[in-house]
């Protein structure tokens, strides 16, 4: 009893699980790593855990895919899979799309401005600016910022 | 619901909530067809007036506390997507394209000293882009056509800010981290819808509301209510979410500042709104206890902490940025008292707050285009020379502070009332303390502007008038609605009973 409960748990929410999986990597790679790319695909793992998860909630058990034969002779004993989360799953996927390559150019413009796309190198190059601005305030407003 | 009204011919009267959307839209991709660079301006300009003409006339049938129910495409809801106009969101409409139509004739100036020619078609159809995304959040009646919408919006507006890097290249690190939290928060946002989905089967706003009210609260339902608080969260800049906003707002060009700090944080909180109070039900202890022990702690921190740290900034822009989380922060406190009066003085703070700030960065953007900074060193003393913006800056100040006989005394006056009506005296006295605060970095500006000698061997012109006119409507609006307190007052407090009656509001 116990045992089918812990099976019934594990593999019955199969697609919750590697919902989870996925998009906790997904969420752990924009933190942990520090190069920017690698940030957007860590944010692409993310996204597509989503798609996962809505995907898989529109499956029916035993049901086939929401089509209906040419000449309209429904048989009401065939189940379908609902198609709307499919379908909202498109435009979701567009706007990954468009926001990855977003993400893309503006990496493209961050290389040809700092010459580096590690967080790391860009944070130093930016605080380096911040203290020469604050030493000019600093110094015509009679002591340091 | 008039299902019998879909075959009868619709004048265009009845078409306005799509045509508030259709306006902006169509407009981006002309402007960038045309790509005439003279043609842009002006027919941004022209669809901004009209889209604002739209919202006023919307706000004028739904002010009575009437509802629009428009159905796209004749396919009635809940299966058809549903755009549902009330007086809550016909506020925020107007609100959004009010600033907008405002913003574009003091954008030219400022946009042509801070981009190249190149790229000033692409600009106005991004910021067309955005506006649009904007009013699709506020007017959709469809939970999923709110996050397209947020993403149409938030995609432009990544685009809008790195359109800074030609003055400083930190602009493109800043719209970067935007984008990456922005995304998280919309993935976040998604999570919750579909969750909300898997539980009642629906996306329509009315129907989702009928549905959770019916089943009551289950884990599906709260895990929803957390994921859609914590994805909105990060769009609105809630306190420990908010690190993308200042140097988002400090770097990107001066106008899309004005025009941002004024509508996207507002619109995001709009959306909070619709889900806690029309989707979900205050009713739900899961939701009071968000408000009470999560939301309304850290709006009262985002209060002190961020009006401390932009006591302490050295650079205008980034200060007023700092401002912007803590007045986030009174608005999110009149939410989380949950109360009839709580709810009014955060929608009145709403729009007070979005035409102060919108004041004060368009006083930024005059100082930067004349001294090309906003460090308070570069602008020391330019109160003697350019008046007009100074004065405009100071009407601006007084309202941020809440001084008496300006707008942002009215809405904190009736966020006080509605704490000691609540019984909640410490956070009346929090409130009036945080914005002794306020009084000290609007002071420093002050200093800075008309105390300090000019900086030698400089002579700033005044600001162009295309410029200074925006800008003293909003300044002079800041006063106006200080003294004529029932106009927002009452669409305030009838946007509050709207969202306070629930769902029963909605059908």
């Amino acid at each position: 009893m116990g045992f089918e409960l812990t099976q019934e748990y594990i593999f019955g929410h199969l697609n919750y699980w590697l919902f989870s999986v996925l998009m906790m990597t997904g969420l752990y790679i924009v933190v942990a790593k520090g190069n920017l790319v690698k940030k957007i695909v860590g944010l692409n793992i993310f996204q597509t855990s989503v798609f996962m998860l809505y995907i898989s909630m529109g499956k029916v058990t035993g049901g086939t895919a929401p089509i209906f034969p040419l000449d309209m002779q429904i048989d009401p004993d065939v189940i379908y899979s609902n198609p709307l989360p499919h379908v909202l799953i498109l435009t979701a996927i567009v706007v990954g799309i468009a926001t990855t390559a977003l993400g893309l150019a503006l990496i493209v413009r961050i290389q040809e401005e700092f010459n580096t796309i590690e967080e790391d190198d860009i944070l130093k190059i930016e605080r380096a600016i911040t203290q020469a601005e604050n030493a000019i305030h600093g110094e015509s407003m009679g002591g340091p910022a | 619901m008039s299902v019998e009204s879909t075959h009868v011919a619709m004048t265009l009267n009845d078409h306005l909530p799509i045509l508030q959307v259709l306006v902006p839209l169509a407009t981006a991709p002309l402007i960038v067809l045309i790509g005439s660079r003279r043609l842009t301006w002006s027919l941004a300009f022209i669809a901004s007036a009209l889209s604002f003409v739209i919202a006023i006339l919307l706000l004028m049938q739904v002010i009575d506390g009437s509802v629009i129910s428009y159905q796209i495409g004749g396919w009635a809801p809940p299966l058809g997507i549903e755009y549902r106009v009330d007086a809550t969101n016909a506020f925020v409409l107007f609100l959004v394209t009010g600033i907008s139509t405002l913003v574009l004739p003091y954008a030219r100036e400022s946009v042509k000293s801070e981009i190249p020619a190149r790229h000033h078609t692409l600009f106005y159809a991004a910021f067309m882009l955005c506006l649009t995304g904007l009013l699709g959040v506020a007017i959709t009646g469809d939970a999923f056509n709110v996050f397209v919408f947020l993403e149409i919006s938030s995609l432009a507006t990544y685009v809008l800010i790195a359109q800074g890097s030609y003055r400083d290249k930190r602009a493109l690190t800043a719209a970067y981290d935007y984008l990456i939290m922005g995304t998280i928060g919309a993935t976040f946002f998604v999570i919750g819808l579909g969750m909300l989905y898997m539980a009642t089967g629906t996306l329509n706003m009315a129907d989702l509301a009928d549905r959770i009210a019916d089943q009551g609260a289950n884990r599906t339902v709260r895990a929803a209510f957390a994921f859609i608080v914590v994805g909105m969260g990060l769009k609105i800049a809630i306190y420990p979410l908010h690190l993308w906003l200042p140097r988002a707002y400090t770097f990107a060009p001066s106008a899309v500042t004005v025009f941002l700090a004024a509508t996207a944080t507002k619109v995001a909180i709009y959306v909070l709104l619709r889900f806690t109070f029309s989707i979900f039900q205050p009713a739900f202890m899961f939701e009071v206890n968000t408000l009470e022990f999560i939301i309304l702690p850290f709006a009262i921190l985002a209060m002190f902490a961020a009006s401390f740290i932009a006591i302490f900034q050295s650079d205008f822009k980034r200060m007023l940025a700092y401002s912007s989380i803590a007045q986030i922060g009174y608005m999110l406190l009149g939410i989380s008292l949950l109360t009839d009066t709580g709810l009014t003085a955060a929608i009145a703070h709403l729009f007070n707050h979005g035409i102060t700030k919108a004041t004060l960065f368009m006083g930024v953007g005059i100082l930067v285009l004349r001294s090309g900074g906003s460090f308070y060193n570069r602008i020391q003393g330019m109160g003697k020379t350019m008046p007009w913006t100074s004065a405009a800056i100071v009407i601006g100040g007084l309202s941020l502070i809440g001084v008496p006989g300006t707008a942002g005394f009215i809405s904190k006056w009736v966020l006080v009332e509605a704490t000691i009506e609540k019984g909640w005296w410490p956070i009346s006295i929090l409130i009036v303390l945080s914005s002794l605060l306020a009084v000290i970095y609007v002071w420093r500006v002050i200093e800075v502007l008309y105390l300090k000698a000019p900086l030698a061997g400089t002579n700033y012109k005044e600001a162009p008038l295309t410029m200074l006119i925006p800008m003293w409507i909003l300044a002079l609006a800041c006063i106006y609605f200080g003294f004529a307190t029932d106009v927002t007052l009452t669409a305030s407090r009838a946007a509050a009973q709207g969202l306070l009656a629930g769902s029963a509001g909605m059908m």
